[in-house]
């Protein structure tokens, strides 16, 4: 008599096969998901963009490893963001130069061996003994990249000639339309150098810092907004915001390669250079993965990575970098002025003297900068 | 002479019944309890102790200092913020009382009962977008090169700065407040008794007059109440002073963010969301009250 096989509709398997098949899934799941786990998370603390896909997708995907950003806005979030985690919490740390010193104080970060990175293939001498990223002859952060922030603004109302002094801030056809990015540090930074005070614009005696308060008071009638990172980006874009103090390229890169009228130039007082360096979280247990990404960032490859960081560009800070801009990404390279002999060549105006990098306040607290900061806002 | 009431004895009668807790109720009301003690309570009174704590090293540590109390309210700004905070809110709660009247009224004594049930579901549909959105949704419209200066431009005016002013801070406050306060107005309006209208004017009140002697007495408890919810979300609100507003002037909730900011000055920031608190404490306290008082001749 015929018997009908019990079957499975599942690829015209019996009961028996499946059921094998089954059981060879479920007790293979343990190494599968294992295969799987081998991935390692290395947790990034870093400014936005950082830790996106068209930074470290080709690394994550040549090196299984998978990348957990937390994103910061300012120095001051990112050590409260340390503080308050357990140690370990982050394996990798980009940091505003200016907090490396108080990262490496507070014991937040591992001391780093000088020889596993391209500190004589450096573009500029003090990039490879950056200031706060040494301490008792040890190294603590690798500089990665850097910007200059000078004179934002819109090339229909103001001129390049007119640019060039941090003057056209108070030019009369920009009333309420100049702009400020919400930190009290880069506006008052420029202003200070608006005053004159040249390489001292962070080392202010009382008059001096009375001067620099009166000046910027004064500008304020012409300013339309405190924005943020976003706002700072939509002010300048739709029109309202003709010029903007506090920023540079970082901002109106983006905005020129979408065709925006805008444009940064480091006016004749000077301008003030970021500076985005990497440093390994103390505790990590990553920290060998951690100096591998460090070492790719500071690679030819990484370093066009940088500079092309979709969120906000940064120059590079090798000679090998800068090539390889100039090979994979000319454009960019002529846009951002990444080019030997350019007159705004980043480099260059490093080594006239026209750029200053950015600090804290040395005679003031930040709390004092920040409270004036208030007063300012509502006056 | 009389008897020492403590030897009166109550009749029997008289005697009030035997009040027993009622276990059931009871049960009922503590879920409602606990989520006030453990989110209201609880948050308030560490918010309070941590205005006395001190940032070291940007990490809070435990003291009883009035160093944040006295550095904050002995400062300008603050006071500056404080003034600004309480006066945009007010104009924010005149504006959006105004302008929701007329349509309140229409909708409450004009419109069918059905065209009232559809108004009130189309005013409820802005709440279920982000509010964030709503607002960048304005940098469209108001920009200088948005829509309503290319409108005004057909007729040659403009262009007119509406964005990072107060009018933008106004036009926000309206997005966050205006449709609940149609929405209570109507609601409110929609209970008077059409009567009273009725009598009004049989008695020959014009409508003005049946308006500010009847409707708005009558409705009193819900108008308020209405510009006290206004009052309250406009003097909280971050986003449409700082994004429509440009931050200027700040107030005290964008203070709040400075303070945290530089520093990470958390105990000083919950110096300014107390002084918050207790002004909104004061103005709702005096609303109610308001709200609830009898009139002349009531009983």
């Amino acid at each position: 008599m015929y018997k009908p096989t019990v079957t499975s509709s599942l690829l015209g398997l019996n009961r028996r096969q499946l059921l094998k098949v089954g059981g060879a899934a479920v007790l293979t799941t343990p190494f599968v998901s294992r295969a799987w786990a081998a991935t390692t998370e290395i947790n990034m603390l870093a400014w936005y963009g950082h830790g996106e896909a068209d930074v470290v997708a080709e690394y994550e995907a040549a090196n299984n490893v998978k990348f957990v950003p937390k994103y910061y806005a300012g120095g001051d979030n990112m050590l409260a963001l340390i503080a308050q985690s357990p140690p370990g919490t982050y394996d990798l740390i980009l940091s505003d130069a200016e907090f490396v010193q108080q990262l490496n104080a507070a014991g937040y970060i591992e001391e780093m061996n000088p020889a596993d990175y391209p500190l004589d293939d450096m573009l500029h001498e003090d990039f490879s003994q950056f200031p706060g990223h040494w301490a008792d002859g040890k190294m603590y952060s690798m500089i990665l990249r850097g910007g200059h922030l000078g004179v934002s603004y819109n090339k229909n109302s103001v001129t390049a000639e007119e640019a060039e002094s941090y003057a056209c801030f108070w030019k009369p056809e920009l009333q309420g339309k100049v702009g400020h990015f919400d930190w009290h540090l880069p506006t008052l930074g420029q202003m200070s150098l608006y005053d004159g005070n040249g390489a001292d614009l962070w080392n202010l005696n009382d008059d001096q810092w009375a001067k620099v308060q009166e000046t910027t008071m004064n500008l304020r009638p012409q300013v339309g907004g405190f924005f943020d990172y976003g706002g700072t980006f939509n002010g300048l874009k739709n029109g309202e915001m003709q010029a903007m103090v506090g920023i540079g390229d970082w901002i109106t890169g983006v905005l020129e390669k979408d065709g925006a009228p805008v444009a940064s130039v480091i006016p004749k007082e000077g301008g003030i250079q970021f500076t985005e360096s990497y440093s390994i979280g103390k505790g990590s247990e990553k920290a060998e993965e951690a100096k591998k990404f460090i070492q790719y960032m500071m690679s030819p490859a990484g370093q066009v990575k940088s500079a092309q960081m979709a969120a906000y560009p940064g120059f590079c800070v090798t000679n090998a970098g800068r090539a390889a801009l100039i090979e994979a990404d000319m454009a960019e390279a002529t846009r951002s002025h990444q080019i030997d002999g350019d007159p705004q060549d980043p480099i260059t105006l490093i080594k006239e003297g026209r750029i200053h990098y950015r600090d804290i306040p040395q005679q003031q607290s930040l709390e004092d900068w920040n409270d004036f900061w208030s007063e300012y806002k509502s006056a | 002479m009389a008897a020492p009431f403590s030897q009166t004895r109550e009749s029997p009668m008289s005697s009030k019944p035997e009040q027993r807790p009622n276990l059931y109720a009871l049960t009922w009301r503590l879920p409602i309890i606990f989520w006030q003690l453990i989110f209201f309570v609880g948050p308030v009174l560490f918010m309070v102790a941590m205005s006395f704590f001190l940032v070291k090293n940007y990490r809070m540590t435990e003291a009883f200092e009035f160093v944040n109390w006295s550095r904050m309210l002995t400062r300008g700004f603050f006071w500056d913020s404080y003034w600004y905070t309480l006066f945009i809110a007010t104009v924010s709660t005149i504006c959006a009382m105004c302008i929701a009247f007329p349509a309140a009224f229409t909708l409450a004594f004009r419109a069918s009962e059905a065209t009232r049930r559809w108004a009130i579901f189309l005013l409820i549909i802005p709440f279920f977008t982000s509010y964030l959105v709503r607002t960048f949704s304005w940098f469209v419209i108001l920009s200088e090169s948005g829509v309503v200066n290319a409108v005004l431009g057909y007729v040659g005016l403009g262009p007119y700065t509406m964005l990072n002013t107060h009018f933008g801070t106004l036009v926000g406050y309206m997005t966050l407040t205006l449709p609940l306060v149609v929405i209570l107005q109507t609601v409110t309006m929609s209970n008077i008794d059409k009567n009273l209208i009725e009598a009004a004017h049989n008695l020959g009140c014009s409508p003005l007059r049946t308006i500010w002697q009847v409707i708005i007495p009558l409705s009193k408890t819900g108008l308020i109440i209405a510009a006290i919810f206004c009052f309250i979300l406009s003097f909280g609100d971050f986003v449409a002073p700082f994004y429509l507003g440009g931050s200027q002037e700040p107030t005290l909730p964008i203070l709040i963010l400075d303070t945290t900011k530089s520093g990470q000055q958390w105990p000083r920031a919950a110096v300014v969301a107390i002084m918050m608190m207790v002004t909104l404490f004061a103005i709702a306290f005096t609303g109610i009250a308001l709200a609830y008082r009898k009139g002349k001749g009531a009983k």
